[in-house]
């Protein structure tokens, strides 16, 4: 018994143990959505999340301790969101002809997205930190941490609440967008990427190439476009 | 490879300091984005070295959202006491972004639209787009 707990402090106290959770835990979130038919509601990091928060509360292991080691993967963000010009540049060549159209739809969503987020949330009367991590709801996760982070909010509410809208957006963005009579491909993509960023996008991809595409570049734009915008209208506001 | 993995790094490492010297509201990262995009510009494709770099990460891109995620545990309280202010928040405006996104683009598409699109075919030619999209 007390060697066990000798190897417990031992690997409590390296990276090694949270890392290889945190890896171990993902992978069996992409078995079971690949076991589900890749149903969106079975997203592998909200099945990662749950897991891993149930084992550090059983295991009473503190959020820092297990970031000390998780640390590693969530370092890859940044370069990984740098990465993002590479699609953006692929889908850029490729919607060239209709590039205005598409940066307004999107500067139009963007927009919605931010001010109703914010606005529904402070009639409901949600505390600042709470509206601080829904206003960039629907950009990509890094950087929607990083607009949180520059506002003074929680990176970790903000990372979770980009989740959920994905998902949402998934799940419900093709029923919505057929309701309202739109068969437009590249709407539609616009559509998903601008609203559920890349959760939206890997939908449209399952869907149609074109929708993907457009998804791809509307997700990397409005994160762009959130960026530079939120700053000014949050200073604008509050 | 790795001449672009230090490409990578480096652009995230100019973003950084350039919000940092001008204090700009804009995340570091993004504006190395920006400056990979304006190499991808001028050099005018993809290095295939510069895309499995990129594709590698790219793919594993939602495992890297799991220790932030996980941070979900220190805000319990707060999810419990706002969660009606988020659930709705989150399910409305979702829609409306999703609505407003696409009727923009289909209305900024419409074939009758005098810049775009070669001159008026007929009257016949307002009433839908030509692809048939189910």
């Amino acid at each position: 018994m007390g060697e066990l707990r000798d190897v417990w402090v031992y690997l409590s106290a390296t990276p090694l143990l949270h890392l290889t959770l945190t890896l171990a835990a993902f992978q069996f979130g992409s078995w079971v959505y690949a076991k589900g038919k890749m149903n969106p509601t079975l997203n592998p990091v909200l099945l990662a999340v749950v897991l891993i928060v149930a084992v550090l509360l059983v295991t009473g292991t503190r959020y820092d301790a297990y970031f000390e080691g998780a640390q590693f993967v969530h370092f890859l963000l940044g370069p990984a969101t740098v990465a993002l010009a590479i699609p953006l540049y692929r889908q850029f060549e490729r919607v060239r002809r209709s590039a205005l159209a598409v940066l307004v739809s999107i500067l139009a969503g963007s927009t919605t997205a931010m001010l109703s987020a914010v606005g529904i949330g402070y009639v409901l009367s949600g505390s600042s930190d709470t509206l601080i991590a829904l206003a960039p709801k629907s950009v990509t996760a890094p950087v929607a941490m990083g607009i949180a982070e520059q506002l003074g909010g929680l990176p970790s509410l903000t990372a979770v609440l980009v989740l959920i809208t994905g998902i949402t957006g998934a799940v419900l963005g093709p029923y919505v967008l057929t309701l309202i009579g739109v068969k437009d491909w590249a709407a539609r993509g616009l559509a998903m990427g601008t609203a559920s960023h890349g959760i939206g996008t890997a939908r449209a991809l399952q869907v149609n190439e074109i929708a993907g595409a457009f998804s791809g570049l509307a997700m990397g734009l409005n994160a762009l476009a959130t960026a530079m915008l939120l700053p000014l209208l949050w200073g604008f506001f509050f | 490879m790795l001449n672009y993995l230090t490409l990578i790094l480096g652009c995230q490492l100019v973003g950084e300091l350039t919000t940092k010297a001008l204090q700009a509201p804009v995340p570091g990262p993004v504006v190395g984005m920006v400056l990979l995009f304006t190499f991808l510009m001028v050099r005018g494709s993809v290095p295939d070295d510069l895309a499995s770099v990129g594709d590698t990460l790219l793919r594993y891109l939602s495992l890297m959202f799991v220790p932030a995620g996980v941070g979900v545990m220190l805000h319990f309280k707060l999810l419990g006491d706002d969660w009606l202010a988020i659930a709705v928040a989150l399910l409305i405006s979702t829609i409306l972004t999703i609505i407003v996104t696409a009727w923009v683009m289909v209305w900024l598409t419409r074939p009758n639209l005098p810049a775009a699109g070669p001159p008026a075919a007929g009257p016949e030619a307002v009433s839908r787009p030509k692809d048939g999209a189910p």
